[in-house]
């Protein structure tokens, strides 16, 4: 029962499964395993089972919408669900109940998907864990007293638990690569643009993007495919067409030049990390790939300017939340009371540090010393992996430092900012990356290669990950949930 | 004059915020009409919303141009909106997109009819921004217990332009902005109506002794949305400095509102809570760059502006500047002049006086019914042109006299009625066959033989008495000219 | 190194009522991070052009015509306090 999506629609096609029968089962194990995981945040039952009912007909009347058609997916709690509450995790909006679709829930409604839920997540995305949403913690399903990875680690630990079929987070600073790397499962962050962000409840609006968790890769293509595309409700969506994804997959890595970064092997990073990824490149390079050694040599500041421009964009973002128009209000003497109560009752510690930083680096006096800085060091970021791209197609990395770690391992936040230095940068410049399974720790836990490619070269990057992914076995291991 | 202004002088820059004639908002498709029902107008991106994101309305761009060409600014070649932080519960983001470092156009100028004559006033910068929502408080300001917030206005364009600080007085204050909202008003980009508001002014005023170079304290003052507010706050506000510089006190540099009902300016807020912005580039909206070729268009579909027409009114028409000024209050009147005089003088050949006499009904007789800056109120004025010149005609060809004609035009207002139905039906015309009125005469002569002999002796006045005599026999009716 | 009152004043521009505790803890945590930030000084940048946008993606503009809104009851539906067809908020004490 808990296969891929592709094989699923396959299974509708010939009559072997129905989607209600599958989304029935997949509630039914949500209902029994979820306490565990804590990969939900809100469950809607109902709506997916009328969904399902009606992707049945579609699928008996011979005529599905597609690749989706009764396909069972979560989504991350930042996407607005029209009448289901949409929280980010967060108390401040508890109660929240969007009055619109997000573009790509509205794309996979269309699609006939069958949405399962809303995914935890660390609160309004800001995090590495998914300990720190404001309702409960996201367990690993490979070690339930280890973290899933965040910010996304609901929908994460979601597809990798069978908790759903499929899924779609967010990631800003790999707040989509991380957790599927630490959950063993297939994550993939699109170009900037390349996805409408219209919404999406927005973290750091100039890195924001929202992309698919998967079984395996082909299931990547599929879901990234149904929702990308340009939406003009998003001014920063871009107007490209969209391939076919699947159809690219096959091509192979032979006569492809990847890349590998010196700055993305440090001293002291986790050396299970280490031997997997190079082993897979090995087997990368089996495949006829060429690697070729790149530099990028801005990478070890790429932390800091992220630690600048997201905290200034997020403190923007979340300035709304006052208990005026909607969620959280505690009452106070006078207005500010009231809106200063509020915020103060309503965010984490976490979000208000953010908040606290960002608003400190944009106040006067600070703006060129801070923002405007990081904004210069983003375009050397840039300019570097556009430098490298003209040697090689692809870059090939690590996609963390480490290995999923225990619940409240970690404590300071700089040590926590610390898991995002390998896919910060993708977000820096915008380019679209990858995380597939790569091995297991000496402990079992998930390790993820990352692939980064050229703006809206997803295809490359989709095709060089099921290249090494039909080359090895790692997807055939499952955590055990009972 | 103001006593003030004998022993300083006086520096005034205006920043005036005209809401644009677009159908939809600045950023979203809700409607910009006034009046509709509280909170009936709005959407996601207008209330702020969670995941809502904002887009360019490309007919606000296209205003913005359009006037920045009327006053003779650059548009600039590249120009970026950015968000403007400050917390205000009828601002729903709490933050206004705006435009900062990079506005839409620079350097422009108005012309104004000032005491001294003709002056050049500087514009320094124009661009677009969204207006926020309306508060209504329970009771005022200050003792309500609780404020309503209405976000029907939430994104209407604005257009914010400052002037460079070249004011000299209150009333060039008051006639800078008389001008400027007739340059609006004949490009039909704002409707000018400042009760509505959708016509704001903000004023920076501050004083020095006569002959100094450096600058004094600036006080800002908000709240002007009349002509007479304007004027009216900047006397009372340059009294109050010079007052308190007169005492040896210093001027604080703060914002004050002026309060038109008390007829003062009271401290609203002072330097030492100045707002900090935290102005950063809006991540959400991609940068203009503005195409020339759409400017060039732009600038040829200018309409004919005040200053031109009443260039020409002068040179064409003879009128004296004074009267074209008065007509250039709004287009409507402009153009109720223009029909009324083509409809009069088709061939212009004969009546070089016609011109003249038009105003001066216009001005005498019409404006004192109507508002001349009341676009709608003149358009549809119960006398249009065509029967204004119908009653004219009356008075050239001597069927009424200009006395009757006075009384008529009221008739007219009342009724309805064209001119010469109600002459006709009052029995109005002029005694103008000359039998009946020698009878007339003649009994008036033999009345009064005194005055027949002071008029022999030379006493010319005496022929003036005998003339009213023989008008109020005629009541009125009598052709002077026999 | 940034001070307690430098932290007040950050949490009075985005209304936040924090505790002493919290003020204090906020300072010594936001120190060590800007400590961290402080390495950019390191990298030199003259002449080089802030990036604020991913993408090269402008002029990007709608058409002015209308789209459809939101009910009234769907305006005021998420309101904690509404107030017959608006929002009501506590009295405005201006700073
Ligand atoms: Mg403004
Ligand atoms: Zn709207």
């Amino acid at each position: 029962m808990y296969r891929p999506i592709h094989e699923l629609t396959d299974a509708y096609r010939r009559g072997d499964l129905t989607p209600t029968a599958v989304a029935e089962d997949y509630l039914a194990r949500i209902g029994k395993l979820d306490g565990k995981v804590g990969a939900y945040l809100t469950v809607v039952h109902d709506q997916a089972l009328a969904a399902a009912r009606e992707s049945e007909l579609r699928w008996r009347a011979g005529s599905p919408r597609g690749p989706l058609d009764g396909a069972p997916i979560a989504v991350k709690d930042v996407l607005c669900t029209a009448g289901v509450r949409t929280t980010c995790g967060s108390k401040m909006l508890e109660r929240f109940v969007p009055p619109f679709d997000a573009t790509t829930v509205e794309r996979l409604r269309a699609a006939g998907a069958v949405i399962l839920g809303k995914t935890n997540l660390d609160e309004f995305a800001m995090g590495s864990s998914t300990e720190h949403s404001a309702y409960h913690p996201t367990r690993n399903p490979w070690d339930l007293t280890r973290v899933p990875g965040g910010s996304s680690g609901g929908s994460a630990a979601a597809v990798a638990g069978g908790l759903a079929a499929g899924a779609y987070g967010s990631d800003t600073g790999g707040s989509i690569r991380q957790p599927a790397a630490f959950c063993g499962v297939v994550g993939m962050k699109p170009t900037y643009g390349r996805v409408s962000r219209y919404g999406l409840v927005a973290l750091a609006s100039s890195l924001d993007q929202i992309g698919p968790f998967a079984q395996d890769v082909t299931d990547a293509a599929l879901l990234l495919g149904a929702v990308a595309g340009h939406d003009p409700r998003d001014a920063t969506s871009i107007e490209a067409p969209v391939p076919d994804y699947a159809a690219e997959l096959t091509k192979g890595v032979a006569g492809l030049t990847l890349g590998l970064p010196d700055e993305y092997f440090p001293d002291g990073m986790d050396l299970d990390v280490e031997r997997a990824v190079r082993q897979g490149i090995e087997v990368l390079k089996g495949l006829g790939a060429k690697i070729e050694r790149v530099s990028l040599p801005t990478t070890p500041h790429a932390l800091a300017a992220y630690y600048v421009i997201l905290p200034a964009e997020a403190s923007s973002n979340l300035a709304r939340y006052d208990g005026v128009k909607y969620g959280l209000r505690v009452a106070g003497r006078d207005l500010i009371d009231m809106e200063s109560r509020t915020r103060s009752a309503g965010f984490g510690a976490e979000v208000k540090r953010r908040i606290m930083l960002g608003t400190y680096v944009l106040s006067a006096g600070y703006y060129d010393a801070y923002y405007g800085k990081a904004q210069s060091v983003r375009t050397l970021v840039r300019r570097e992996f556009a430098a490298a791209f003209a040697k090689v197609d692809l870059i090939v990395a690590p996609t963390t430092p480490n290995v999923p770690f225990k619940h409240g391992e970690k404590q300071d936040p700089l040590s926590m900012y610390l898991n995002d230095v390998f896919t910060i940068p993708g977000n820096l410049s915008g380019i679209p990356g990858l995380s597939v399974p790569c091995g297991f720790s000496a402990a079992g836990l998930p390790i993820g290669l990352q692939l980064l490619g050229r703006p809206l070269d997803e295809a490359r990057v989709l095709r060089a990950a099921y290249a090494y992914e039909q080359a090895t076995s790692w997807r055939s291991r499952r955590p055990e949930l009972t | 004059m103001n006593p003030a202004t004998t022993k300083y002088e006086t520096v005034i820059g205006l920043e005036v915020h005209a809401q644009l004639l677009t159908r939809s908002k600045m950023f979203c498709g809700c409607p910009t009409t006034f009046g509709a029902r509280p909170n009936t107008q709005t959407c996601p991106v207008c209330l702020g919303m969670p995941g809502s994101l904002p887009v360019v309305n490309r007919r606000a761009v296209e205003f913005g141009i359009r006037t920045a060409l009327a006053f003779g600014c650059r548009v600039n070649d590249a120009c970026r909106f950015a968000r403007k932080h400050y917390y205000y519960p009828d601002m729903p983001k709490n933050y206004q997109i705006s435009q900062y470092e990079e506005p839409l156009a620079e350097n422009g100028a108005l012309e104004i009819e000032a005491e001294g004559g003709t002056r050049t006033i500087g514009i320094q910068r124009l661009h677009l921004e969204e207006d926020v929502g309306k508060l209504l408080h329970e009771g005022t300001l200050e003792t309500a217990q609780a404020s309503l917030v209405d976000f029907n206005r939430s994104g209407v364009p604005l257009m914010e332009t400052v002037s460079r600080p070249e004011l000299r007085s209150p009333e060039e204050a008051a006639a800078y902005l008389r001008a400027f909202r007739a340059v609006l008003i004949f490009l039909g980009v704002c409707d000018g109506n400042m009760e509505e508001g959708s016509l704001r002014c903000d004023a920076n005023i501050s004083i020095r002794p006569r002959g100094s170079t450096t600058l004094g304290t600036k006080v800002e003052i908000k709240n002007l949305n009349s002509f007479r507010n304007v004027q009216h706050a900047l006397e009372f506000e340059e009294r109050r400095q010079a007052q308190a510089l007169d005492a040896g006190e210093r001027i604080v540099q703060e914002t004050r509102l002026w309060d038109a009902d008390r007829g003062y300016t009271r401290s609203m807020r002072s330097k030492e809570f100045a707002h900090d912005y935290r102005y950063f580039p809006e991540p959400d909206l991609v940068p203009l760059q503005i195409d020339r070729r759409w400017v060039e268009e732009i600038k040829a579909s200018l309409p004919e502006l005040p200053r031109a027409w009443r260039r020409r009114a002068v040179a064409q028409y003879g009128l004296p500047p004074y009267d074209a000024e008065v007509l250039t209050q709004s287009r409507a009147l402009v153009d109720y002049y223009e029909a009324a005089l083509r409809e009069w003088s088709p061939a212009s050949g004969a009546g070089a006086e016609r011109p003249k006499i038009l105003s001066n009904w216009i001005m005498s007789e019409l404006l004192r019914v109507l508002p001349g800056d009341d676009e709608r109120a003149i358009a549809a004025s119960p006398i249009p042109p065509a029967r204004l010149v119908g009653l004219l005609r009356l008075i050239e060809n001597a069927t009424i006299s200009g006395k009757i004609a006075k009384d008529v035009f009221q008739k007219m207002f009342d009724t309805g009625d064209d001119a010469r139905t109600i002459v006709e039906r009052d029995g109005l015309t002029q005694v103008a066959d000359e039998g009946a009125l020698g009878q007339v005469i003649e009994s008036v002569m033999a009345a009064n033989p005194k005055a027949i002999e002071d008029y022999r002796r030379g006493k010319k006045e005496a022929k003036g008495a005998l003339v009213g005599q023989v008008m109020k026999a005629t009541r009125g009716k009598a052709n002077p000219a026999l | 190194m940034i001070e307690r009152k430098d932290v007040e004043h950050v949490a009075r521009l985005t209304r936040l009522a924090l505790s002493d505790a919290e003020l204090e803890r906020m300072r010594e945590q936001l120190n060590s991070i800007l400590a961290h930030l402080d390495t950019l000084r390191a990298v030199p940048t003259e002449g080089v052009e802030p990036t604020s946008h991913a993408v090269d993606v402008v002029n990007v503009m709608r058409d002015d015509t209308e789209g459809p809104c939101l009910s009234q009851a769907d305006a005021l539906a998420n309101a904690p306090d509404p107030s017959g067809e608006l929002f009501r908020v506590p009295r405005i004490i201006e700073e």
